[in-house]
């Protein structure tokens, strides 16, 4: 059987790799990816606590399917503010995006 | 070892070397595809955890829908920078590392001194979950008012989706 | 008995003779399984490319194939040796990897799906309790090989063919979820054998209950193949052959392959949902009968496809977007909405009306029936009058052909 900490130790290290993506990446379709890849960890565990804690109460699932809807819809809006983005900017860099900074 | 180990081993390699890739290869269709190889690894890891709805899930909306768009919004936005001339990283990528990795070692130190840790068995019956996860969804008692949050969540991801894409009639000019 | 979990045991039992453990045997069963499966689909497949072009002849008047074997039929052996000699070219400037991995992609997406259709009673892959969605899972992995495909060639013609592709696809799996859901919905189960199992009798048949879902569901799944009319991604004559441009030899072989699999797989998922699958007269005596009825209904299904493909000319795109978002997924939607609705409210009537005569389960079951395919012609029905008026709105700003400033006010210039 497989133990509960491999699979905590697997969502701790694709977590660490989506924060690297996020903190690191210049295009913001990549720093998306970065918190999709955040996001997939997140589902690991509650999966997995659900898996190896609680099979009755059903809040692993329903907080999964929860990430998933905030997912798609993180997505949608995020990627129609990169085209919108690019339509009038030209770039996707997200360090080029500086119109509000001082 | 059983077999279920041997499988858990390869799958979490593929998934944590085809996330680095995600975010350290510097052609963004490569790392979209990459994505998918990642969302795939977990979608198996959910099967073996027994919740085959969920990976069922994952593999049609992630794979089927989030991934598709991440490749056409990639290709929409193709410049110079983005055909694999220009730089991945941004300036903070040493700090970045950085920060990951003490996290990492953070969850990873903090879990290790969680007794039950590796101890903790599996529950033995997980047979019904589906069922339970429609009837939870859709009670009171349950998890209803997230559900209908969630709906409307998704409701105005679309309207924001179309109306901030919708391209302007004096945009361009 | 039946033969082929006969032919298991013996196998288990001569890995057994030679001490093999039993989880190594089970392993190796279930692997023979999947290659028998795919097997046979494939095969199927190379069949139906002949049927395919004999049909397709007559319908136009022609003999179609006839030289190779008799009546042609090793015609399709010989189509694959020419494919399997040609010359296997990769573009220059190509993604090689992305390039060598989407012909494949396209063959497995649609292989999975025959991992959980029942061929009969006893024969299935597997029985999974989420199959319906897992069906819908496995399709994604299609777009993903188009758009592979066409983004990898490194050409602008394959790269417009699989933005087409990848629209269209997108686009039409909206009703085609929606579809699904009422046979889910009316047997109160996504495993797709409980599907079939709840079909039993004519009357129960979900084609009877649910005739707009199962045209919803036929042409939406048709437009996911991307077949006439719907073969807008491939389109000869306009994006000279979409996505697959670039492909020569075995790998367009597989594209190929896998388009005719993927028709065959559909007719016989219409064939399961909605027109009972392997249920049939006999069918509980000997199961094996089963077989013969689930490919009866797969291939009258896949009969109307091919007339369907010989009979209508292409769709222009912007009326295979306004189709499905102006006419497919909003009836959809009402259907959706309406058919558990009608099935709430006419699940106790057969007891009210058994006061009077036969037994209320039957009378139920004629009932239900009834008030839902009701509900359907209404839908339908109202459809198609909305639909008719949009249509008189439009041509009749046209009809008169009126000279253009009489036609329209002269436009207020914007402030």
């Amino acid at each position: 059987m497989i133990p509960l900490s491999w699979y905590l130790l697997l969502a701790a290290a694709l977590f660490a790799v989506g924060l690297f993506g996020v903190l690191a990446r210049k295009n913001a379709i990549a720093i998306l990816m970065g918190v999709e890849l955040m996001l997939n960890a997140v589902n690991i565990n509650l999966v997995a606590f659900w898996r190896y804690l609680d099979v009755q109460a059903i809040a692993g699932h329903a907080f999964a399917v929860m990430v998933f809807a905030v997912a798609a819809a993180e997505v949608a809006v995020g990627l129609a503010l990169v085209i919108s983005l690019y339509r009038r900017r030209q770039t996707v860099a997200a360090d080029q995006i500086d119109l509000l900074k001082w | 070892m059983t077999p279920m180990q041997v499988i858990f081993i390869i799958t979490a390699v593929a998934t944590v070397l085809a996330a680095i890739m995600v975010v350290s290869r510097r052609n963004l269709v490569h790392a979209a595809l990459f994505l998918v190889i990642t969302l795939f690894g977990v979608a198996v890891n959910f099967i073996l955890l027994d919740a085959p709805f969920l990976a069922v899930v994952q593999v049609l909306v992630y794979i089927g829908a989030i991934a598709i768009l991440m490749i056409f919004a990639v290709m929409l936005t193709r410049n110079i920078q983005e055909d694999g001339a220009g730089e991945a990283f941004n300036k903070n990528v040493g700090m970045a590392g950085l920060v990951s990795f003490l996290v990492l070692s953070l969850l990873v130190v903090t879990l290790g001194g969680w007794s039950e840790f590796r101890a903790l068995p599996p529950v033995a019956n997980t047979s019904g979950a589906v069922e339970a996860l429609g009837l939870a969804l859709a009670s009171a008692d349950g998890y209803v008012l997230a559900f209908e949050v969630a709906s409307m969540l998704l409701l105005g991801a679309l309207v924001g989706a179309i109306f901030v894409a919708w391209p302007r009639k004096n945009e361009n000019e | 008995m039946d033969p082929l979990a006969a032919l298991g045991e013996w196998f288990l039992n001569l890995l057994a003779m030679i001490n093999l453990p039993p989880a190594v045997g089970q392993i190796l069963l279930y692997l023979i399984g999947v290659i028998v499966i795919a097997t046979v689909a494939l095969v199927i497949t190379i069949f139906n490319t002949w049927l395919e072009r004999k049909i397709a002849a007559r319908l136009q008047d022609r003999v179609g194939p006839n030289r190779v074997g008799p009546w042609g039929l090793l015609q399709p052996i010989a189509d694959a040796l020419k494919m399997l000699t040609k010359e296997d070219t990769t573009p220059a400037g190509a993604d090689k990897i992305a390039f060598n991995i989407a012909p494949i992609l396209a063959v497995v997406s649609v292989l999975l799906i025959w991992a959980v259709v029942p061929f009969t009673s006893q024969w299935y892959g597997t029985r999974l309790n989420v199959a319906v969605l897992y069906i819908a899972a496995v399709g994604s992995f299609g777009v993903l090989a188009v758009l592979m495909a066409g983004w990898s060639s490194n050409n602008k013609y394959a790269l417009l063919g699989a933005f087409r592709a990848v629209s269209q696809l997108i686009s039409y799996e909206v009703p085609l979820l929606l579809s699904l859901l009422i046979p889910v919905l009316m047997a109160r189960s996504m495993d797709i054998s409980t599907i079939v199992e709840k079909q039993g009798t004519l009357l129960e048949m979900f084609v009877v209950a649910a005739p707009l879902a199962f045209l919803l569901f036929f042409i939406s799944s048709v437009a996911e193949v991307g077949r006439t009319p719907f073969d807008l991604l491939e389109a000869e004559s306009e994006i000279v052959a979409g996505y697959h441009i670039e492909y020569s030899g075995f790998k367009f072989g597989m594209f190929q392959a896998g388009e005719f699999m993927h028709t065959f797989t559909i007719s016989a998922l219409t064939a399961i949902l909605f027109l009972g699958g392997w249920q049939g007269p006999l069918v509980e005596q000997f199961p094996i009968l089963g077989l013969v009825y689930f490919m009866g209904k797969s291939f009258a299904v896949y009969f109307v496809t091919m007339w369907m493909r010989s009979t209508l000319p292409r769709i222009r795109i912007d009326h295979m977007q306004s189709l499905n978002w102006k006419v497919l997924v909003p009836v959809a939607l009402v259907l959706l909405m309406l058919t558990p609705l009608v099935d709430f409210f006419t699940k106790d009537l057969g007891n009210l009306f058994s006061l009077f005569v036969g037994s209320p389960a039957e009378l139920t079951l004629s009932v239900r029936a009834g008030a839902l395919l009701l509900t359907n012609l209404a839908i339908m029905l109202g459809a198609i009058e909305v639909i008719r008026r949009s249509v008189k709105r439009a041509t009749k700003a046209r009809v008169p052909f009126p000279r253009r400033d009489e036609a329209r006010p002269p436009i207020e210039e914007a402030a």
